[in-house]
């Protein structure tokens, strides 16, 4: 089944509550996907020239001290970092190939959950109640948010097999739904260079928006394509670094429902997890028509319309 | 009036007390707050109660009904009505998809739009959406009428046997076996009727009627090449 949420802030008044208004969302879809979870956090964001890694290891003596130092005396630039249990997230002015470098020659088994400039993505096996509470969930801040309660389905239970899948800088997907030609589409974006970590179908589609949208496209035109090349049923949420987008296949078999207010936008699998949003009584709510493409960027809407 | 509030008791705890009224009735009116999106709620009741919901419902709201009058003062999740058998179901708000699926009699109104399959493999039920319908609905319906006062989505009535559908406004397109059939003064009778018990204030005359072509209703020996 799966269950995914969304919450983006249009009153920046909001932003130190993001994660105390987003935890009962993500709560309310435990009985949809209870065997992992995982939200990806927008905000925090670095200077221009600088760029955020989230780490995370699944071993809890992980020595993370030991890597940091490790990186620091071997990187051309600057480095500060926090851990935050079983992750850690790094800025740094170095650049993304010294850094992935480094891991890979002397902590293979860390994982990059994402790249970027703002985007933090925190996952993890166990009840969705766990994930949040091991990272803390309710007192971080930030402009939106986007998280995954999973019901595998596709692909093993895994702290990397759980949503959601970042494969390009600030873009990560949640999905909930089966796509049926991931495996094909995998093998023609790895031929354009994309790099998978899993045998998840949700990651070939977050690969695939990523190279749309390094071909150029917008995120509305990438979501629009998305329509015609992912076989199989969807109901996605997406996020960039100042975006974020909700799309269901033409059949719409997953369910989704939007809520907006002067506030927010929020986007749950089903309405429950809306209820207790501020506001949410005299909320505009809908559920997303099938084959539309529905983005907000920089607080301004636009609901695109496709063909289908 | 009886109240619950879902804040403080379970869902079932409230449908175990309304399903209590089907042995005795002692109270006829009931009204349930705090529903927040909440599952199941007053699903398989068997009495002649009047249940008001005051807020957003979930999944199979008023599920298998009879008898029972339930308003619901919000919009409402995937199956509402599901095989409802008689009774009624008002949605003041929007329904998810397939309302009133497979349900066998009594009415469904839904004041604001329906998503898909509204009506799917409706076997009696009479449904009028004040708004639009998303795409096939009354796929496979079997027996009923489902009056849509806005537009209808895509593949309208899909393999449908013997159901009746009126449409007020456009057809985004015809499912399979489904075709527009004239109005004759009898379904002008029956949609004014239906309206009516609704409560929807609209012209029965601009309505188109689509129903069964019935093509699909025998296996046809001459279609094995095609297997």
């Amino acid at each position: 089944m799966c269950g995914i949420v969304g919450l983006y802030l249009k009153d920046a008044g909001l932003e130190s509550r993001l994660g105390a208004l987003f935890e009962p969302m993500l709560l309310s879809m435990s009985d949809r996907g209870p065997d992992s979870a995982g939200f990806a956090i927008y905000g925090d964001e670095v200077a221009a020239g600088n760029i955020k890694f989230t780490l995370q290891n699944e071993d809890p003596a992980h020595d993370w001290d030991g890597l940091m130092q490790g990186l620091r005396s071997t990187l051309d630039g600057k480095l500060d970092w926090f851990r935050n249990t079983s992750a850690a997230v790094v800025k740094t002015s170095a650049d993304e190939t010294s850094v992935r470098d480094y891991l890979a020659a002397h902590s293979p088994d860390t994982r990059v959950m994402s790249v970027g400039r703002s985007i933090e993505i925190l996952k993890g096996v166990g009840h969705p109640r766990l994930v949040a509470e091991r990272f803390s969930l309710s007192g971080m801040a930030g402009s939106h948010i986007i998280g995954h309660t999973r019901m595998a389905t596709e692909s093993a239970v895994t702290m990397s097999g759980s949503h959601p899948f970042s494969t390009g800088h600030d873009l990560c997907l949640v999905h909930n739904g089966s796509l049926s030609n991931h495996n094909q589409l995998r093998r023609e974006l790895v031929r354009h260079g994309l790099r998978f970590e899993t045998e998840n179908d949700s990651e070939v589609a977050a690969g695939y928006l990523t190279w749309r949208m390094r071909e150029g496209a917008s995120l509305s035109e990438a979501l629009r394509s998305a329509i015609d090349d992912l076989d199989g049923f969807y109901t996605f949420t997406v996020g960039t670094r100042h975006g974020f987008a909700v799309l269901r296949d033409p059949i719409a078999c997953k369910p989704a429902v939007l809520a907006e207010t002067e506030q927010f936008v929020a986007m749950a699998s089903e309405y429950r997890a809306l209820a207790r949003l501020p506001g949410i009584a005299n909320a505009k709510v809908w559920e997303p028509e099938p084959g539309k493409v529905y983005v907000w960027e920089h607080s301004a809407r636009h609901v695109e319309e496709t063909g289908t | 009036m009886k109240h619950i509030s879902l804040a403080e008791h379970s869902v079932r705890e409230l449908n175990q007390l309304l399903h209590d009224q089907a042995r005795e009735l002692t109270e006829p009116a009931w009204r349930v707050s705090d529903p927040d999106g909440r599952h199941a709620i007053a699903a398989g009741l068997d009495q002649d109660l009047s249940v008001d919901i005051e807020g957003h419902a979930g999944y199979y709201c008023a599920g298998m009904n009879q008898k029972a009058t339930v308003t619901v003062h919000g919009t409402v999740g995937v199956g509402v009505a599901e095989n409802m058998m008689s009774g009624m179901v008002r949605v003041k708000g929007n329904a998810s998809q397939s309302g009133g699926a497979t349900a066998h009699g009594g009415l469904l109104v839904i004041e604001g739009d329906a998503s898909a399959r509204c009506g799917i493999s409706m076997k009696g039920v009479d449904i009028v959406v004040g708004g639009n319908v998303g795409h096939m609905s009354a796929f496979m319906g079997q027996a009923g009428r489902l009056v849509v006062c806005g537009d209808a989505g895509d593949a309208l009535g899909d393999s449908l046997y013997e159901a009746r559908i009126y449409v007020r406004g456009k057809v985004a397109s015809l499912g399979a076996d489904c075709i527009e059939k004239d109005m004759r003064p009898e379904h002008l009778e029956e949609l004014a009727a239906l309206l009516e018990q609704a409560g929807i204030d609209a012209d029965p005359k601009v309505f188109r009627r689509y129903g069964s072509a019935r093509q699909l209703y025998n296996f046809k020996v001459d279609n094995t090449d095609a297997y």
